[in-house]
C-alpha cells in the first residue's frame, strides 16, 4: 500500500472581511494535522486569521481544453457590462 | 545556484504544439500544471525545482548545527526562525514539483540515494559562529539574487513559490549581516573570526551560481522556456558588485586580490573560483557530502515509524467514521 500522506490544498483568509485564498498545498495524515501543518508552513508571519484544508483528490477542476466552450459564451455579451450603455452627462451619477 | 547545472532535456514533441507553447511563454503567459507542456520542459523543471527544494532542506543542516550553541537567547531564537523558514521553502518547492507529476516520496528517495543533487554550498562546514553570520549574509544574499528574477519564471507554481520565498529571504540575509557585523566590530579575535569566515566562504558562495557561461551547457533552452532568467555569470557579477562594498563597510579585507573596480565595465573584476574544486564537490567529494546525506537518510529512517503511525491512526479513524454512518 502507498504510505505517503495524502495531499491537502490550503486556503487562508488573510484578513477579516476577505475571502479565503489558495496559498499552496502540503501533506498530512488527516484534516486535523493538515490544519496544524498549514499553520506552520503558511502563517509564520501573521498571514492569516482562518485556514481551510481540503484533500486534493476532493477537488474537481475544469480542464484547460474546455476553455473555449466554458468561457466563450460570455465574450459576445458585452451588454452585461455597464460601459455598454451611453448615459448622457445631464443624467448625473448612475 | 540552489539549482546548479540542471541538465535540460531535449524535446521530441509535435513542432506545431511546441511553437504554440513557445508563443505562450513569449507572451509572458504562465504555464499551469494541467496545461499541455513539452516533455523536456516538464522533466527539466522537475530536476530544477526538485534540486532547489532539496537545497532548502539540506541547507538547514549547516545552520541547525549552531542552534544549540548560539551566543545569546535572542540569536538562538532568530536562527531557529530562519532555519524553520528554510524548511518552509523546501515544502513550497516540493509542492510545486509535485504538480508536475512526481510524488514527494519519489523526490525524497532520489535525494537520499544521490540521483538528485542539492547546491554545492551546503557541502562546506560551518566551523564557528562567525560562519553562521557569513552564511546568512553571503549564501542567502546569493540566493536572493538568483530567486528574485525567478519570480517571473514561466511555470505558475514555481513562480508563486518564489514570490513567497523572496518575501522571507531578506530577513535571512539581514540577520546574517547583523551577526557578522557584531563580530567585525568586536574584539580583535572576533574580527579575525569574521575575516576567516569571509575568506573561506567567498569562493564557495561564488560557485553557487554554477559554472562560467562558457562552460555552461543547457542554458539556451532553459532561457527560451523562461525557467532560467539570467546567465550564471550575470548573476555572479551582480553578487560581487553588491557584496564588495558591504565587506568594505565591515572593515574586513577583501577575500580575493583580484577584486578591483573596473571603470570601463562599471563592475568589479574578480577572480574565478577553482572550478575543479566545484566539479569535485558536485561529484560528492566536498568536505561534508557524506555527512549531509547520512544525516538526511537517518532523519528519513528515524521518522518512518511516526509517518506510518499517524497514517495508520488516520485510516483507523476514517474507517470507524464510515462504519458509524
Ligand atoms: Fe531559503
Ligand atoms: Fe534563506
Amino acid at each position: 500500500m502507498n504510505n505517503e500522506w495524502p495531499l491537502w490544498e490550503i486556503f487562508i483568509r488573510g484578513q477579516h472581511g476577505l475571502s479565503h485564498r489558495h496559498v499552496g498545498s502540503l501533506h498530512a495524515p488527516d484534516a486535523e494535522m493538515a490544519i496544524k501543518n498549514a499553520r506552520d508552513v503558511y502563517t509564520r508571519r501573521n498571514e492569516g486569521v482562518s485556514i481551510w484544508a481540503v484533500e486534493a483528490n476532493n477537488i474537481t477542476a475544469s480542464s484547460p481544453s474546455d476553455k473555449g466552450p466554458l468561457y466563450e459564451p460570455s465574450e459576445s455579451k458585452v451588454y452585461r457590462h455597464p460601459t455598454f450603455f451611453d448615459i448622457p452627462d445631464e443624467v448625473g451619477a448612475m | 545556484m540552489y539549482a546548479q547545472m540542471v541538465q535540460s532535456e531535449a524535446t521530441k514533441d509535435d513542432p506545431e504544439k511546441l511553437a504554440a507553447f513557445q508563443a505562450r511563454i513569449d507572451r509572458d503567459e504562465k504555464i499551469e500544471p494541467k496545461d499541455w507542456m513539452p516533455e523536456g520542459y516538464r522533466k527539466t523543471l522537475i530536476r530544477q525545482i526538485g534540486q532547489h527544494a532539496h537545497s532548502e532542506i539540506v541547507g538547514q543542516l549547516p545552520e541547525g548545527n549552531w542552534i544549540t550553541r548560539a551566543p545569546t537567547l535572542e540569536r538562538k531564537a532568530i536562527l531557529l526562525a530562519k532555519v524553520q523558514d528554510e524548511a518552509g521553502h523546501g515544502l513550497y518547492l516540493y509542492c510545486a514539483t509535485e504538480t508536475l507529476g512526481v510524488s514527494r516520496d519519489e523526490l525524497t528517495e532520489m535525494l537520499l540515494d544521490g540521483r538528485m543533487k542539492y547546491s554545492s554550498i551546503f557541502n562546506y562546514p560551518t566551523l564557528n559562529w562567525a560562519d553562521i553570520g557569513a552564511v546568512g549574509w553571503l549564501v542567502d544574499g546569493a540566493a536572493i539574487i538568483n530567486q528574485v528574477p525567478l519570480q517571473r519564471t514561466s511555470f505558475g507554481p514555481y513562480s508563486r513559490a518564489m514570490i513567497r520565498v523572496c518575501k522571507e529571504e531578506s530577513f535571512h540575509a539581514r540577520q546574517g549581516f547583523d551577526a557578522i557585523r557584531k563580530m567585525a566590530e568586536g574584539t580583535p579575535e572576533q574580527k579575525k573570526m569574521a575575516q576567516n569566515a569571509v575568506d573561506r566562504l567567498w569562493f564557495p558562495a561564488l560557485m553557487m551560481f554554477g559554472p562560467s557561461d562558457k562552460d555552461s551547457t543547457h542554458s539556451a533552452q532553459s532561457m527560451a522556456w523562461k525557467i532560467k532568467m539570467n546567465t550564471n555569470d550575470e548573476l555572479r557579477q551582480k553578487f560581487v558588485d553588491q557584496t564588495v562594498p558591504q565587506i568594505e563597510f565591515l572593515g574586513l579585507d577583501l577575500p580575493d586580490d583580484g577584486i578591483k573596480w573596473n571603470e570601463e565595465r562599471g563592475h568589479y573584476d574578480y577572480s574565478d573560483p577553482d572550478w575543479s574544486e566545484f566539479f569535485d564537490v558536485i561529484k560528492g567529494n566536498g568536505p561534508c557530502n557524506v555527512d549531509r546525506l547520512a544525516a538526511r537518510n537517518k532523519a528519513w529512517k528515524d521518522g518512518a515509524w511516526v509517518r506510518d503511525g499517524l497514517l495508520a491512526h488516520a485510516r483507523k479513524k476514517a474507517a470507524a467514521k464510515v462504519a458509524a454512518e
